[in-house]
């Protein structure tokens, strides 16, 4: 089946779900769900809570295994390459995987070492999230919301991430933060990353989107473009 | 960008947690105390030279159990608190390698606060220990070290999802890592000479201690990833 979809996936598609059912112990967090997001979109998530965004989210990071259903994900097959799906996205949920007792150099040089990413494509990351001079000596702890928003991001640069996967990347974040997340979200699409981001920030990530999908009950109920 | 050898892997993680552990002292300012206190309590309780002298291989090593909990607690707290697991998953690291990293750095963690117990019960408990038995004592305590650290390793990342982990991961491990406790307190009493034994009995010990490190760190090392996984 997996081979069919790829068969099918052109390498204009970035992600492509077909039938794809997730359970969460018996409860079916993504029922029956077919989605299709090309590259260089930016596609917003909508819907009530428990709708299915942070499962979708999860199942195309590959950290939830599909209990029905196929998947393709940056070329790669949800069922059977979840380990190369991983490797080709990038996720920041609600927290952002950084260490508070290192410094932002710290993190990205920990999280660089981790795929062999060397000092220049760490110098550029930082300088694209506006992470350079004094920041990358402050440690994580003492960073704003905002300030650690744009280090996880910074990360995913250094990743290479071509599909980035952002659970509510406003939450828990002032105006100004939330200012700079979607200007930092802006540039990561405009250098072709595709970006599927679930807000309760519906004007400001409609702003973002060129794209929105609506879900509820695990399935997709609107695609209104 | 180039590949990533799983020697980086462990390098990487291992020189993160120990940095991690050098700027927060938590060992040096809160489990080193911890783990001296629990000695003077033992003190306190058994109140006797000739019985402190014959139960301190048993003491220093329950002392060592109890607080090296706290240490692997630790180690996978500084993981879990913004959701680096995850985000280690994701990035598509070698789960192995990252087992061996935070296996390796546990070590180095535990090897300090073992040095620590044994000067502290050979001052507190007035042991007298022998350079044959200093041999034994420092390599059973590493081979102890090692098997402690894989198990530990192994179940506080199976615990590191579930609510109540902090109590859960004392329950899993106790029980698994009694031989530990059983085989080092054993070699550490030859190494003392407590209750009359001598030196030569503490080696075959030391063969438990190091079949118990092997199985359970190269176990570990290919089961890390799925139990995090799933």
């Amino acid at each position: 089946m997996g081979v069919e979809l790829s068969a099918q996936c052109d390498e204009s598609v970035a992600v492509t779900l077909r039938d794809v059912v997730v359970l969460l112990g018996d409860f079916p967090a993504l029922a029956s769900l077919d989605l299709s997001v090309n590259r260089g979109e930016v596609v917003m998530l909508t819907g009530p809570n428990g709708a299915g965004k942070t499962s979708l989210l999860r199942v195309c990071a590959g950290l939830v295994p599909i209990a029905r259903g196929e998947g393709m994900v940056m070329g790669a097959d949800l069922r059977h390459q979840r380990a190369s799906v991983r490797s080709r996205v990038g996720m920041v949920g609600h927290s952002n995987g950084l260490y508070d007792d290192l410094t932002v150099r710290e993190n990205l040089e920990f999280w660089g070492s981790l795929i062999g990413a060397g000092d220049d494509e760490l110098r550029q990351a930082m300088s694209i999230m506006g992470l350079d001079g004094r920041l990358a000596s402050v440690r994580v702890r003492g960073l704003s919301a905002g300030q650690r928003r744009r280090t996880a991001f910074a990360i995913l640069v250094v990743r290479r991430a071509g599909l980035w996967l952002l659970d509510e990347p406003h939450a828990g974040l002032d105006s100004d933060a939330r200012d700079e997340v979607d200007e930092v979200l802006r540039r990561a699409s405009a250098s072709g990353a595709t970006v599927m981001l679930s807000s309760h920030e519906l004007d400001r990530a409609q702003q973002l989107a060129t794209k929105e999908v609506r879900l509820a009950g695990g399935v997709v109920v609107g695609d209104p473009q | 960008m180039s590949s990533v050898s799983r020697l980086q892997t462990v390098r990487a993680v291992c020189a993160k947690d120990l940095r991690i552990e050098q700027r927060s002292k938590v060992l040096t300012s809160q489990i080193v105390p911890f783990a001296l206190v629990m000695l003077v309590l033992f003190a306190f309780a058994l109140d006797g030279d000739v019985i402190l002298e014959r139960t301190a291989p048993g003491l220093v090593w329950l002392a060592m159990l109890f607080s090296s909990m706290i240490i692997v607690q630790r180690s996978f707290v500084v993981e879990i608190a913004d959701g680096a697991l995850d985000a280690l998953r994701v990035a598509g690291a070698d789960m192995s390698g990252v087992f061996w990293g935070k296996w390796f750095a546990l070590i180095v963690q535990l090897v300090v606060l073992e040095a620590v117990l044994i000067v502290g019960a050979i001052v507190m408990y007035g042991i007298d220990l022998q350079i044959s038995g200093l041999v034994l004592l420092v390599t059973s305590s590493i081979s102890a070290t090692c098997g402690l650290s894989a198990v530990s390793t192994i179940y506080a990342g199976l615990a590191s999802g579930v609510r109540g982990r902090e109590s859960l991961l004392p329950l899993l491990v106790l029980p698994v890592a009694s031989p530990v406790l059983i085989g080092a307190t054993r070699a550490a009493e030859a190494a003392f000479g407590a209750g009359g034994t001598v030196v030569s009995e503490g080696w075959p010990w030391l063969g438990l201690l190091s079949v118990f490190a092997v199985v359970f760190s190269f176990g570990g090392s290919l089961a890390f990833g799925p139990l995090i996984d799933d």
